[in-house]
């Protein structure tokens, strides 16, 4: 093998890259950080290596044009020999890369690593996190399909609420007046060129910094990061207490790393490509757009918020949100790593899982929607109907005529924008079911101009009569004090 | 295989050079020099910025620009009384949009002479509403807005009602004024937002 070591030699000689290399590999680390916690920002780095490679396979067949763009996505699924399983990749490998990016900075964070001297490293983390959300955002654009063309509405309607440059806003964010052609131009050179090249930059630098400021020592309680002494510190126990990077962790990496790899391909090989949903047609409005799996918590809590607050908390809540991300390590540069020690920190991080976790299984089943097809989809369950009066049954089928399913369930069918109503008349009375279809309230629409009296009245008298067996009827107290007392002249009280 | 030596050639030092280096007077130079390099670039950055920043800010325009007046067909595809679904093709729009150029919007005919034209968008975030003409509603799907048949809103997180286009009859023709998507920085028409069960467009009969 003499002619390979000639070969080395004869490149080395004029890169010179043996020596930097050489210290990056073997450089000390602390014997305790060859942990399986730390394989995370190396599995983001490959995965965002696959997203560039599967990426660049897909741009090789994918038309970036309004007209032909979900056409190219179809041939690419149906006619092109394993085009499935690329955009399978590649749709995967955009899921495992949010996820993973989000348990990096989740342990970084519990692991107190953004402390001093590393708070530029979170502080570019955090920005590689946003770009991260911003590839996932726009390559649900470029699956341009019936998602894609109502997400992007969602988008611009997002910008047309900022104030003063809201209209010049929404244009550009459009590319013109309506989203269209130049939409999914811009969005693919976005998608494309601007973040990820942003993106190796923001990755090359995040990563010599870990290699120049070494990596985070495992917290220990007791052990406090103070700024005048924190490197002496670290670089005796790397020194003393450590062994060189390669192979002693990185090992550890190389088989994270693989195992993420072979997990996007099987999720990509049983699960196969996202979409794309139906054609970008804007004149077929039988759809229920939803976004992509990440992006489920924001469309919870754009259904949950107040009218009045909404404009508000979209345009100020996620910029306090980045700038307490971006000022955490300044605010807490120093002191305690340890989670033993930091109940606030960790108490936090549990809020936030939990708070995600809660906004996203709900966005799954979106109970604020009204169900568009329930009251033809979803009869009026039988028992419902069983031994009622002529005027019962006709009030039934005036629920259902009149889409009350739409918003609310019966016999666990139909909508759950409203509250269920199989035990509505232990909660209200007749008066109280007259006053609130004629006149709605508490977020239903008023039926008082859609409904005729004997639809109300036979819409009423059904609702009077769901409620499970042997729970009262509700009842108007004063109703029953006026019948037991009959009224009498003038004051009668002692 | 060209053979480089090891070693790194010493640079040959010119008589006098090493004497140069040392000069205030020409390291003063040498370092004005290369701020007037400095200074020639940024002038030139901006210089090519400036075309740049116009290029990229073209589709911003001014509220309303986008705007002209697009027909519906026939008027007497719109039953008074009733509210049904029109299609227009968007007056702005490139060959390479394909069915993006199209726009659909609910036209209500109240009678024979008066129409309310209502944007497909929900006024909350966009997505397209429903027509129900058995409760006289429109229903949003994403997020649960309802609005009246007058494009009030009913219920929901929609802030206010239906996007309303300013329409005219002319020849038999229903035309709207329509040509971007509407927004609450954007809306359809330049016309004042569907409140209180009132109709919003009751002036811009053609």
């Amino acid at each position: 093998m003499h002619w390979v070591k000639q070969i080395y030699n004869w490149l080395e000689l004029r890169l010179q890259l043996e020596a930097p290399v050489k210290d990056a590999a073997l450089h000390p680390v602390p014997r305790n950080t060859a942990s399986w916690w730390y394989v995370f920002g190396s599995a983001a780095f490959t995965l965002l290596l696959l997203q560039i490679v599967t990426g660049i396979l897909l741009a090789i067949v994918y038309v970036a044009s309004a007209r032909d763009a979900w056409n190219s996505l179809n041939m690419l699924n149906h006619e092109l020999p394993l085009g499935w399983f690329l955009r399978a990749m590649h749709g995967w490998g955009s899921n495992f890369m949010v996820a993973v990016v989000l348990i990096h900075m989740a342990q970084v964070f519990l692991f107190g690593a953004y402390k001093f001297p590393r708070e530029l490293t979170w502080i570019l983390g955090v920005f590689l996190l946003l770009m991260t959300l911003g590839m996932a955002f726009t390559g649900q654009v470029l699956r341009f399909d019936q998602d894609a063309y109502w997400g992007l509405g969602i988008g611009v309607s997002i910008a047309g609420r900022v104030p003063f440059i809201g209209g010049p806003l929404v244009h550009l964010v459009m590319g013109g007046p309506i989203i269209a052609g130049a939409t999914l131009t811009r969005f693919f050179a976005i998608h494309v060129f601007v973040i990820p090249g942003a993106m190796l930059v923001f990755v090359a630098l995040h990563v010599w910094m870990v290699l120049k400021l070494g990596i985070n020592e495992w917290p220990m309680p007791g052990r406090p990061v103070r700024r005048s002494t924190y490197i002496a510190d670290y670089h005796k126990l790397a020194h003393e207490d450590g062994f060189p990077f390669i192979p002693a962790a990185f090992w550890k990496d190389l088989i994270f790393s693989a195992a993420v790899l072979a997990a996007v391909a099987v999720c990509a090989a049983v699960f196969g490509p996202y979409g794309p949903t139906g054609q970008p047609d804007p004149t077929i409005i039988q759809t229920s757009p939803k976004p992509d799996f990440f992006f489920l918590w924001m469309f919870a809590i754009l259904s949950y918020l107040p009218p009045s607050l909404e404009t508000p908390f979209i345009l100020t809540v996620p910029i306090l949100g980045i700038a307490v991300l971006l000022a955490l390590p300044f605010y807490a540069g120093e002191g305690e790593k340890s989670w033993h020690r930091r109940p606030v920190a960790v108490l936090v991080l549990v809020t936030v899982a939990v708070a995600w976790g809660v906004f996203t299984h709900l966005a799954t089943f979106t109970p604020w929607s009204p169900v568009m097809n329930a009251w033809s989809g979803d009869p009026t369950p039988p028992k419902f109907v069983h031994n009622a009066s002529p005027l019962e049954r006709q009030g039934a089928i005036v629920f259902q005529a009149k889409q009350c399913r739409n918003c609310h369930m019966l016999g666990g069918l139909g909508g759950q924008r409203g509250p269920a109503l199989d035990d509505v008349a232990t909660r209200l009375t007749e008066d109280q079911l007259i006053r609130q279809v004629l006149q709605g309230g508490g977020n239903m629409p008023a039926y008082g101009k859609n409904l005729s009296p004997p639809q109300v009245t036979a819409l009423v008298r059904f609702l009077d009569t769901l409620r499970p067996p042997h729970q009262p009827q509700a009842t108007d107290a004063s109703r029953a004090a006026a019948q037991l007392t009959p009224p009498t002249t003038g004051a009668a009280k002692p | 295989m060209t053979q480089i030596p090891d070693q790194t050639p010493t640079q040959p030092i010119a008589p006098g050079e090493h004497q140069n280096n040392d000069d205030p007077r020409i390291v003063s130079r040498r370092w004005m020099l290369l701020k007037l390099g400095v200074l020639l670039n940024a002038s030139v950055a901006v210089a090519v910025a400036i075309p740049v920043v116009r290029y990229l800010l073209a589709p911003a325009r001014r509220r309303g620009a986008y705007n002209a007046w697009v027909s519906l067909g026939s008027v007497d595809q719109f039953p008074a009384g009733e509210t049904r679904l029109a299609t227009y093709k968007n007056p702005f729009n490139q060959s390479w949009d394909g069915d993006t150029a199209q726009t659909a919007c609910w036209v209500r005919r109240i009678d024979t002479t008066t129409f309310q034209v209502f944007a497909i968008n929900c006024a909350h975030l966009g997505c397209p509403v429903r027509w129900f003409p058995q409760s006289a509603l429109f229903m949003c799907p994403c997020h649960g807005g309802v609005y009246y048949s007058d494009g009030s809103r009913a219920s929901g997180p929609p802030e206010r009602g239906l996007f309303e286009y300013s329409y005219k009859v002319v020849e038999n023709q229903l035309q709207i004024s329509a040509g971007e998507t509407p927004t609450l920085a954007t809306p359809a028409s330049n016309s004042l937002p569907v409140l209180n069960n009132k109709r919003g467009c009751g002036s811009c009969t053609g």
